[in-house]
């Protein structure tokens, strides 16, 4: 319970205030979509493979047709005669909704069910009959580009192998000569395993189709509603007016929530086929066994130095597994996301990454669970080899960080692969998080704690985000350029409704966009209401992942707010019969230059605007305003974070003692919602570091199905956390306001790691590859380290 | 086979299928959809509800087992306009995000401090360990229970 004050630069005028949600949550009264019950609706089920690879030979559903509770089953084939088997992914490749031809992943769709309650229709499925036949599946991405490696894609026309892409970014020729130049080179081979973001809430559905009206309801579970809706008209031809999607309450996100699934499709189809709607909600093993997941990077790092200590240039090959279909989400021509910020937050040469994707025999997905499109990988490579080679060297890592971290006056600074860092400060920020932690005490005290044969780490971590995806110039899903709207209508009474297009998963939109609009035109948060997640109330937009929404609508919102400023200004010159030049806006009111007692706030102007007054000519009545925010460049965030640890060697248990975080997002809206962020993130950094990962075996059957094998984190994992903060504004967002949703996440792993393999030192360990259970330390300690992501005999 | 359960002070009957779990009984026949479903193994807790005195997950409780006995959910924690201070608590501390577990996080914070009004860290942490958050990091869940012993004790 020891948070630490800002440190005295600009905090922000906003304040840490209670979120308006929260007054229906406490009492459960939230509504989530399998809250959402209509008259008549009927409960959706898939049947789904239990084989990682197969032939379908045939599909008898007869049987589960003739139960009594069922109205219906959709196969394959049913939707294959309405254009409906297989959808665009959001990579612009092709997933099937329900397979027709082969499986190609353990839980893969293939029949839906539909009954009049949820217990028939699960029924219903062990009435269906499957004829499989057998394939080999190809599941260690590492030899997915063998020469006699199984074909997962023989869907596509002319493909005979399994690479979906070739990627690279940074000068190669400049790097390599940077390495043969360099006098200390450390490379590591890593694994960043497939984990799952693992909402508490799964994903669902209810599909309500008006025959009559041809209008398609939706109650999804949806982190961007507008694409969603775009996707099902392109994919269903039903016009895009016709179509409303309400993503209500959801229960977390973190990236699994922003594909289109197929158990969607199939709820759809289904209402259009029974005239009814139509429910489908999957379990927590559906959840975790067919969407999508996060990571599964295969990762070659090095980095080259000078003797002393000067970062001079790093270089990564990686083979990315992308599953089955290429489902990822990330911005189109960005294939590995942002990787390419690899370059971390030094002061280099050059580098150069190349990244390779496959297909496997295993669920699509890759891009989620918080990772800035893939900088979580990104930063996790770099910060270990940064440790790496601090331990080659001799030198202590926090020194090695502080010589080569970009310094304050080189922003903005464009990396060796092309990024332009806004804005930043990293040595205040370590400097603050070393003096939390009382770093040099804890080097001693690690030093006693090893002289009794006590095994103590300190780990930390660096990192720069690049997020706010994006301009439009360059970043697009499936055509939809990354920008965002926000409309703003003003009462009469000066009350304000903010309608947006992106969609709170827990974040408090609700709470800090109205803030963030009550600061600009003189309100209060509670006269300022947050509208999101219907697509009929709301303006078009890409929607929350990627921690876009403050850098990307929160401007739009302030954009929108600004325009009605602007007009108040002319409609108080109108008011008090003076020329506009004559205000200036201070306070939260329109008021005379000299004369400040003199002037109008905006409840008066907006009943002024909406009366009889005569305006001056080519002014509108009202003060309604509308905004799209094409950002001109991403934010980039970055923190220092120092976690300690104590372990085991005898058990191989790790202790997460304390965990100090020192972020800077630029002005912080709601300081104690960005804490909550970071404070979630450093649970999901525990997680992923010590247990989480979704694990196959051989046979491509996947061991990380339930609760019971996919661990996470619990309180008592999770210590309190040490927070800190620098405030180093975003020069181009109009708030200086930068994301923060996902910089926890994205950050602590590898202040996890480095912590634990800084405790092994003394057994001569340089390396283990995440999920350090138990069994993985014990295993690290003799010499032996496993591969976490496969369970090979 | 019929069950009559008497939830927040509200006797139901209902005829229900021997399989249907209580979590089914109190969301689609009772409306009652504050308590969450959230993982079928008793591991997440986000359908704690109180079966007589006891925090029980009710995924995994049968509804005929609550046949005769008494069944508290987050919508009899509170009134409509007295909240428990629980569920100030957690409010005032940020110990919520999406609100999925808080319904279940509450319904336990509740019964630790009937039973130790003055709980420490550890004690909300060791209590609140059956149920996951995935929004929060379980911090300002500890700071929400502990401020609704500060400033509430037994109800």
């Amino acid at each position: 319970m020891r948070d630490h004050e800002q440190d005295g630069r600009e905090t922000g005028p906003y304040g840490a205030i209670p979120r308006k949600e929260d007054a229906r949550f406490v009492r459960g009264q939230g509504t989530f979509v399998d809250d959402i019950s209509l008259p008549g609706m009927l409960h959706g089920a898939i049947l789904r493979s239990p084989v990682a690879h197969a032939r379908i030979v045939s599909v008898d559903a007869t049987a589960a047709l003739a139960h009594p509770k069922v109205e219906a089953v959709l196969t394959g084939t049913d939707l294959a005669e309405r254009g409906l088997a297989w959808m665009p992914t959001l990579s612009g490749d092709v997933q099937a909704v329900l397979a027709t031809d082969k499986v190609r992943f353990q839980g893969q769709e293939i029949a839906f069910v539909v009954a009049r309650d949820r217990y028939a229709a699960r029924d219903a499925l062990e009435l269906i009959a499957v004829e499989y036949e057998p394939l080999p599946p190809l599941i260690d991405a590492r030899t997915a580009l063998d020469d006699d490696a199984p074909l997962v894609r023989d869907d596509l026309g002319g493909r005979t192998g399994n690479r979906i892409f070739d990627w690279t970014a940074g000068d190669k020729a400049a790097t390599d000569a940077v390495f043969s130049a360099a006098d200390v080179t450390v490379n590591c081979d890593m694994v960043y395993p497939r984990s799952h973001p693992a909402p508490l809430e799964t994903c669902g559905i209810v599909a309500a189709w008006d025959a009559v009206a041809g209008r398609l309801m939706l109650w999804s579970t949806s982190q961007a509603p507008h694409v969603h809706r775009t996707l099902y008209s392109l994919i269903t031809g039903q016009p895009e007016h016709k179509i409303r999607i309400v993503s209500p309450d959801l229960g977390g996100g973190f990236g699994n929530k922003v594909p289109v699934y197929p158990g969607y499709l199939c709820a759809i189809a289904a209402s259009m086929v029974t005239g009814r709607p139509v429910k489908w909600v999957e379990d927590r093993s559906e959840n975790l066994m067919s969407t999508t997941f996060a990571r599964d990077y295969h990762m070659r790092g090095e980095i080259a130095a000078t003797a002393d200590g000067r970062i001079l240039g790093l270089r990564a090959r990686v083979l990315a597994d992308h599953g089955a279909f290429n489902a990822t989400a990330q911005p189109a021509g960005y294939p590995a996301g942002f990787f390419h910020i690899f370059t971390g937050s030094y002061d280099l040469e050059a580098a150069f990454c190349e990244v390779t994707g496959v297909y496997t025999n295993k669920a699509p997905g890759g891009v989620a669970y918080s990772c800035s499109f893939r900088v979580t990988e990104a930063v996790y490579l770099v910060e270990r080899l940064v440790d790496m080679l601090a331990r080659k060297l001799g030198m202590d890592p926090a020194q090695l960080r502080m010589r080569n971290l970009l310094r304050p006056e080189q922003f903005p600074y464009t990396c060796a692969t092309g990024w332009q860092y806004d804005s930043g400060d990293y040595p205040r920020a370590l400097a603050l998080a070393m003096d939390i932690a009382g770093y040099d005490e804890l080097r001693r005290e690690q030093a006693e704690r090893r002289a009794r044969g006590e095994y103590m780490g300190i780990g930390i971590s660096f990192f720069t985000e690049g997020v706010g995806a994006g301009p439009r110039g360059h970043m697009d899903i499936l055509g939809l350029a990354m920008a965002d709207g926000a409309d703003l209508r003003v009462h009469p009474t000066g009350k304000a409704v903010l309608a947006i297009s992106v969609q709170t998963q827990g974040q408090g939109h609700e709470t800090t966009f109205a803030q963030i609009v009550a600061h600009e035109l003189g309100l209060t948060p509670d006269d300022v209401e947050v509208v999101h997640g219907d697509t009929d109330r709301t303006p078009f937009g890409l929607g929350t992942y990627g921690s876009r929404s403050t850098p990307v609508s929160g401007a739009a919102a302030v954009m929108a707010a600004r325009k009605v400023r602007d007009r108040a200004r002319l409609v108080a010159a109108a008011m008090l019969e003076l020329s506009p030049d004559d205000l200036e806006w201070l306070d939260g009111k329109w008021r005379v230059r000299g004369d400040p007692e003199r002037g109008a706030g905006m409840a008066e102007i907006a009943m002024a605007a909406h009366s009889s007054l005569e305006l001056p000519a080519g002014v509108e009545g009202h003060l309604d305003a509308s905004a799209v925010y094409n950002p001109p460049n991403l934010t980039f965030p970055f923190g220092a974070y120092i976690c300690v640890t104590d372990v085991d060697p005898a058990t191989g248990e790790v202790k997460v003692r304390r965990f100090i975080a020192v972020d800077d997002c630029g002005v912080r809206i709601n300081p104690m919602i960005v804490e909550g962020q970071v404070h979630r993130g450093l649970a999901d950094g525990i997680g992923m570091a010590l247990m989480q990962a979704i694990v196959f075996d051989e046979s491509g059957n996947c061991l990380g199905g339930s609760f019971m094998d996919y661990l996470l984190p619990t309180a008592l994992e999770c210590p309190s956390p040490e927070l800190g903060a620098t405030v180093t504004p975003s020069p181009h967002h109009p708030i200086g306001a930068k994301g923060i949703g996902e910089s926890a996440t994205v950050g602590s792993p590898p202040a996890v790691v480095n912590s634990v393999v800084d405790a092994l030192a003394p057994f001569g360990v340089t390396h283990a590859d995440m999920p350090l259970t138990p069994a993985s330390v014990w295993r690290a300690i003799q010499g032996r380290p496993v591969r976490p992501d496969l369970a090979l005999s | 086979m019929k069950v009559t359960v008497t939830v927040n002070g509200t006797e139901y009957a209902r005829e229900v299928e021997p399989r249907l779990l209580l979590i089914h009984l109190l969301r689609d026949e009772l409306g009652l959809t504050g308590s969450h479903w959230g993982c079928d193994t008793s591991n997440c807790g986000a359908c704690v509800v109180w079966l007589d005195e006891t925090p029980v997950k009710s995924c995994t409780v049968l509804a005929v087992m609550a046949d005769g006995r008494r069944v508290m959910t987050v919508e009899g924690l509170g009134t409509s306009t007295s909240l428990d201070p629980v569920q100030q608590g957690f409010a005032q501390c940020h110990g919520l995000q999406c609100g999925f577990c808080t319904p279940g996080m509450m319904l336990t914070a509740r019964w630790l401090l009937n039973r130790n009004p003055d709980p420490s860290e550890a004690d909300v942490r060791e209590v609140i360990s059956g149920q996951i958050c995935r929004c929060t990091g379980y911090e300002n869940i500890v700071r929400a229970v502990l401020w609704a012993a500060k400033n509430g004790g037994i109800e």
